[in-house]
């Protein structure tokens, strides 16, 4: 119950300092966005990290899946290395390589994005599917499952909650990203704080940045919540007894 | 039922896990797979259901080839639990029961049913145990969810790897106890694996001997014990297979009649009388309806006039079904020396002295001499 206080009182908090910015209308010589615009970008921002969360699930999730299988044993570390070594990548420099490498504009943030977010979603899907207790493989195969049954019914049922752990970090780290990607001309929130600090207007700054903050708050304590509800209740109460241990 | 025709498998690497191993095991044999680890036990065991492709040879099921089968139809047919166990923590007992059930599209109504009726089969409770998860069972709760889940679909074949290894002796012993229960009522043709000699001769109705992929000897449990093919099988059965062996009889098998058995109204005197007759020093007395009431020696009968003041009771009685090995453990800690054995109403039905388990020791002994001869 606390937990929802904090986390409704915090969004309202970074609503309402949007809000009261924009109310300022204009702050010495500098106009604030209009609340529009500030929807607009809101709306953007959404767009870039939605498409880019997209592209990453569709392809992360397949990817971290074969990761784990017997014919990809000799490509996997490489993936999994990468996929490691990809996400101590500040996304500040990531995305400056990836201004330089893929161009300007909201495509190349997309990519960039669907790219950087792609890495936490090989990574816990590999983790959470090479967790699976190989004995429970073995039992599902004695009984006479296909191959394709136990990939369905048993390997990502019981790996889902870590691959949506791996989305949920993706997403959040995303809205984050997606607004550095204000630099590389991709629209969206990032625009704003972007234009607040060449002008060197906290105002405005904060009209961009305080949304931002808001949007990653509410992202994950949606997907936590999905995540909640998928999770098998066998899981919850294993991983509750093993945290008693 | 299950045949095994030079089937050999030979791994990527060489190893010869198993060699040209033939064996038949028939309808509604107990079948024990036996030998120290790396014998190919489990690999020969595994083949059966196609879960390890064999390099060679032929395996019929009922008289099919079972490479002819496809390999999902196959395994759904045939029963199967393992050490680990595997139980998928994600769903509930029921849901683990009914996994071939499920698999084989019985109607939904039908799962809830058969896994209940499984449930109470390996003694436990549906009505408390049926939602529960996995993780919510403890361990000997978890084995026995196994061995329900590999009847499922009440298969006709079940093939088991080590199925009560992951638990403590005593519940294993127990566990052990009632599935050999449940398979004197459901006399499934089993493949059972285990590198536990005492496991195999409790269990097994024949033992299939392996070392380093070879079937070494294939028999009876009492002919493993007093026929070794060789030195290896002498050893691995050990040096106490005489005492193993005592695991094959039964109270029952070996009991006497009471050689003096007497009423409380009799006269010590007479009692005494009848002793010294018999040459022994001990009687047994039993009330109006012959139920078993404790111990007479010869040193008391002066002692009283009554039976019942002088007579001893007995510390420990056994019932028919007991394995000999734990009836000679039981009577080396009674006083008497001997042990009475009684049905459930405490009836007696015969007793059981060192006379005579020495009697079957040394007929035992004598066998093998003129086997040897």
């Amino acid at each position: 119950m606390r937990k929802y206080v904090i986390l409704g009182g915090l969004i309202a908090l970074l609503l309402g300092i949007t809000i009261w910015m924009t109310g300022l209308e204009s702050v010495g010589i500098f106009k604030m966005a209009p609340a529009t615009k500030v929807l607009k970008a809101t709306a953007r921002h959404f767009q870039i990290v939605g498409a880019a969360e997209a592209l990453a699930i569709a392809l992360g999730i397949p990817i971290g899946f074969f990761s784990t299988r017997r014919a990809m044993r000799f490509v996997s570390p490489v993936l999994i290395g990468t996929a490691n070594v990809g996400q101590t990548i500040p996304t500040l420099a990531f995305i400056g390589i990836a201004g330089a490498v893929l161009g300007m504009g909201y495509k190349a943030a997309v990519i960039a994005l669907f790219i950087y977010g792609m890495l936490p979603i090989i990574r816990n899907t590999y983790a959470g599917i090479r967790s699976v207790d190989p004995s429970v493989i073995e039992a599902a195969r004695g009984m006479g499952m296909s191959k394709m049954q136990i990939t369905a019914r048993i390997e990502l049922r019981i790996a889902m909650p870590v691959i949506l752990a791996g989305i949920r970090t993706s997403t959040v780290v995303n809205v984050g990203t997606a607004a550095v990607a204000g630099m590389i001309g991709a629209g969206g929130l990032g625009e704003l704080i972007v234009t607040g600090i060449a002008v060197r207007v906290t105002q405005i700054i904060l009209q961009g940045a305080a949304p931002t903050a808001a949007l990653a708050i509410i992202l994950d304590a949606a997907i936590g919540g999905i995540e909640n509800v998928i999770t098998p209740r066998g899981l919850k109460i294993l991983k509750a007894a093993q945290w008693q241990q | 039922m299950i045949k095994l025709e030079n089937v050999t498998k030979v791994y990527q690497d060489g190893t010869k896990a198993v060699k040209e191993l033939s064996l038949e095991i028939e309808k509604g044999e107990f079948c024990i797979f036996l030998g120290p680890s790396g014998c190919g036990k489990t690999t020969s065991m595994k083949m059966i259901n196609r879960l390890i492709p064999l390099t060679s040879g032929k395996i019929f099921v009922d008289g099919v080839d079972v490479m002819k089968l496809d390999p999902n139809e196959l395994r759904r047919g045939i029963g199967y639990a393992i050490q680990n166990i595997g139980l998928f923590p994600h769903l509930t007992v029921m849901e683990n029961i009914a996994t071939v059930p499920m698999l084989q599209k019985w109607p939904k109504k039908k799962w809830r049913t058969r896994a209940a009726e499984l449930l109470e089969l390996v003694g436990m409770d549906s009505g408390t145990f049926l939602d529960r998860y996995p993780s919510e069972l403890s361990v000997g709760q978890q084995q026995r969810v196994g061995v329900a889940r590999c009847l499922g679909a009440d298969p006709p074949i079940l093939l088991m790897d080590e199925p009560f290894g992951a638990i403590d002796p005593i519940t294993r012993a127990k566990l052990q106890d009632e599935f050999l229960k449940i398979q004197s009522t459901i006399k499934k043709t089993i493949a059972f694996v285990t590198h536990d000699i005492n496991e195999a001769i409790k269990m097994g109705d024949r033992i299939a001997l392996l070392r380093l992929g070879e079937l070494i000897q294939y028999s009876d449990p009492a002919t493993l014990l007093n026929e070794p093919k060789n030195e290896f099988v002498r050893n691995f059965v050990g040096a106490d297979r005489v005492l193993k062996g005592m695991r094959l009889y039964r109270a029952r098998d070996v009991m006497q009649e009471p050689p003096l058995m007497f009423t409380e109204d009799e006269k010590p005197s007479t009692v005494g009388e009848q002793m010294r007759q018999n040459m022994l020093n001990w009687a047994m007395l039993v009330d109006k309806k012959k139920r078993f009431l404790g111990w007479i020696t010869y040193d008391d009968l002066e002692k009283s006039t009554s039976l019942r003041e002088i007579m001893v009771e007995p510390a420990v009685t056994t019932s028919p079904e007991t394995p000999l090995n734990e009836a000679i453990s039981l009577m080396l800690n009674s006083a008497i020396g001997n042990l009475s054995v009684v049905d459930n109403e405490g009836h007696l039905l015969g007793v059981l002295t060192f006379e005579i388990i020495r009697t079957i020791l040394s007929q035992e002994s004598e066998d093998k001499k003129s086997d040897g001869g």
